[in-house]
């Protein structure tokens, strides 16, 4: 009984919870922490601590607000889910404010060494932000151009923080001002690496999967090979790598010359070429396989060729489920090369296992976190070219 | 008569895969307990290394290390993941479906690499850190399949037992859950086979796996540690990968 009460009090139980695990979050968890020096653990500092009074006043507001939209009455729900929508942008641009604000004021008389880290109330915030808007965005429906829109305007928020030099005085930002042309760098070699291993992998794997689709005896073993290097870790599969290669660097020596050696560049291509095989190979397949028979009835009788049927046909109405196998593994690649690293192949991965040696925590976020971001990017790039190739009136 | 060629053929298949996975096992087990036997062939193999064979640790504990780490932050995914795909799919939590849903998919564009090196600060070096990183990541697969499992039973089906006088509780544990428990298991299966790799990397941040020799041979340019360290991780995950192949066929009805 009690629970039927409260649901006419509360319209949305999602956005309810979200607001309280924040608050939780606000009254537990240290939102800033401020060390002497890169190395020793800090001292916890919580939001209302590091917050400015306008702030604090801005995030009491911008909660009631969310509260106003989580209850039933008196706002109708599409207003409340545009009031939730619209009230998360505020909420972002103030967390990353009060961090930044706080850092400012609390380094002006510290010593140089001095540093300020974000604690566990910054990431739930961002997090809850994050919830707040996809719950909002898909009980709204909105298609995929609102999505791209709201997600842009929240990217522009973000990025307007970073601009300037409000997250400056930050521990994590004074790690990267270290390292600036190093990771620009990384981000080159790291977007390399993927576009190297994916460019062979389409070239293989398409025609294997067009392959697949024409010989029904070929399909079992091809997949049940391919099925196994997906299984194999991946720092194994560099490992074991390293040997042949390098002997055949040492036994070829052009090959060596063009930097075929166990360690690097090489192995790392070869590896992830090998794991974007299976989900090409099996999306070619089964998007061919999808199309319908009527469809290629309809062009036999029109009198195209096995070519144009092909060309024209097969693979237009294929398109988003082949596209749909290339998100899965350029996603995939993103994290791979983070393993690659280990086998000196450079990429973000190399500040993640450089920071992890030293102990030094920043130099792992600014490896770890540029990956989170650039795979999530990616997939939702490519969710939506996904959507595009879909034909017209099936998206 | 195409669909009893085709039986004696899966039958043929299914056979076959016995003989695959029995000798893989044996491979594994001998390998574990035996890879300082091999120690004539590592040298004649790499004659410029002082010690080609990992000696700081048995490859018995290395390997029951990785198992226990992979065992337990499976044993905690798939409580919290099967319990959270449960409850989204009952009355009182369908509201939360599609945000967990989403969560679920986007979890899994993140790199395990990534997840793994940022519970560091949240918990240390060591044991921590891995099982958290193991946990959380492994969540997601079985979340995401707990889901589509429940989803795929007929409406028609339920109704049936509903009429039938079941109650919600027997109509979920007698119906349901027997009917999505091949797409379940498949999903235990992503995960404890992603876990399996991610353990590997877990001897970065300080955890004991089969990642220790290898990563070890890395850093100090002893291939034949790493190969010791691959060969094992490798065929480990091969037989753990087929054994669930063969658990999802079980639950398989009527093809």
């Amino acid at each position: 009984m009690a629970s039927t009460r409260s649901r006419q009090w509360v319209g949305n139980r999602v956005l309810m919870t979200l607001l309280v695990a924040a608050v939780a979050s606000v009254g537990l968890l240290p939102f800033a922490s401020l060390s002497p020096n890169r190395l020793a653990s800090g001292q916890s500092v919580m939001l209302w601590e590091a917050s400015a009074s306008w702030q604090l006043a801005a995030f009491a507001l911008i909660g009631l607000a969310l509260l106003l939209a989580a209850l039933a009455r008196p706002l109708s729900v599409r207003t409340a889910l545009w009031l939730s929508l619209i009230a998360t942008l505020p909420l972002l641009a103030l967390d990353f404010q009060a961090l930044g604000g706080y850092a400012h004021r609390a380094l002006v008389d510290a010593s140089p060494a001095a540093r300020v880290s974000q604690g566990a109330t910054f990431w739930i915030l961002l997090f809850v932000c994050v919830l707040i808007a996809i719950d909002a965005l898909q009980r709204l429906r909105l298609g995929m151009a609102g999505r791209a829109l709201y997600g842009m305007a929240a990217l522009a928020v973000i990025a307007a923080c970073f601009c300037g030099d409000l997250l400056a005085p930050l521990s994590i930002m004074r790690e990267f001002a270290n390292q600036r042309d190093n990771f620009v760098d990384q981000l080159i070699r790291h977007l390399l690496l993927v576009g190297g291993a994916l460019v062979p992998a389409l070239l293989v794997g398409l025609p294997l999967g067009l392959m697949a689709n024409r010989r029904a005896r070929l399909r079992n073993g091809l997949f049940s090979v391919l099925n196994v290097f997906q299984t194999l870790p991946s720092i194994a599969v560099f490992g074991l790598l390293i040997a042949p290669l390098s002997a055949l660097g040492r036994a070829v020596p052009w090959l060596g010359d063009l930097g075929v050696s166990g360690i690097g560049v090489a192995p790392a291509i070869i590896a992830l070429v090998l794991y974007s095989l299976l989900p090409i190979v099996r999306n070619t397949y089964s998007g061919l396989a999808g199309v319908s028979s009527g469809a290629l009835e309809a062009a036999r009788g029109m009198g195209m060729t096995p070519r144009q049927i092909l060309w024209q046909v097969e693979i237009p109405l294929a398109l988003p489920v082949i596209l749909s196998g290339l998100r899965i593994v350029t996603v995939q690649a993103i994290g791979l090369v983070v393993v690659a690293a280990l086998i000196g192949a450079g990429g973000f991965g190399a500040f993640i296992f450089q920071g992890l040696g030293q102990y030094a925590i920043d130099l792992v976020l600014l490896g770890a976190i540029p990956t989170i971001v650039l795979a999530v990017i990616a997939d939702f790039a490519l969710q939506i070219l996904v959507s595009l190739s879909r034909p017209a009136g099936t998206r | 008569m195409k669909g009893s060629t085709l039986g004696v053929g899966r039958l043929r298949a299914a056979s076959a895969g016995n003989g695959v996975l029995g000798v893989l096992v044996l491979l594994l087990i001998g390998l574990t307990l035996g890879m300082g036997q091999l120690e004539p062939l590592f040298r004649a193999l790499f004659p410029d290394l002082g010690t080609p064979l990992y000696s700081r640790d048995s490859f018995l504990n290395l390997m029951l290390a990785h198992i226990g780490l992979v065992l337990v932050s499976s044993l905690i995914s798939v409580t919290i993941g099967i319990a959270a795909g449960l409850f989204v799919t009952r009355p009182v939590g369908r509201e939360f479906e599609p945000m967990v849903s989403s969560l679920a998919a986007i979890g899994q564009t993140f790199p395990p690499a990534a997840v793994l090196a940022i519970a560091v600060p949240l918990a240390g070096f060591g044991f921590a850190p891995t099982i958290i990183a193991l946990s959380l990541y492994g969540l997601l697969p079985v979340i995401q399949n707990t889901i589509a499992g429940l989803g795929t039973v007929p409406q028609t089906t339920l109704e049936a037992a509903r009429g039938n006088g079941m109650s919600r509780w027997q109509i979920l544990r007698r119906v349901e859950l027997p009917l999505a428990m091949r797409v379940i298991i498949a999903g235990i299966r992503v995960s404890v086979i992603i876990n399996i790799g991610t353990a590997t990397i877990g001897s970065t941040v300080g955890a004991k796996s089969l990642g220790t020799p290898l990563i070890a041979g890395l850093v100090g340019n002893n291939l034949a540690y790493v190969i010791q360290g691959a060969l094992l991780v490798g065929l480990l995950a091969i037989v753990t990968d087929l054994l669930f192949e063969r658990l999802e066929r079980r639950y398989s009805f009527g093809g």
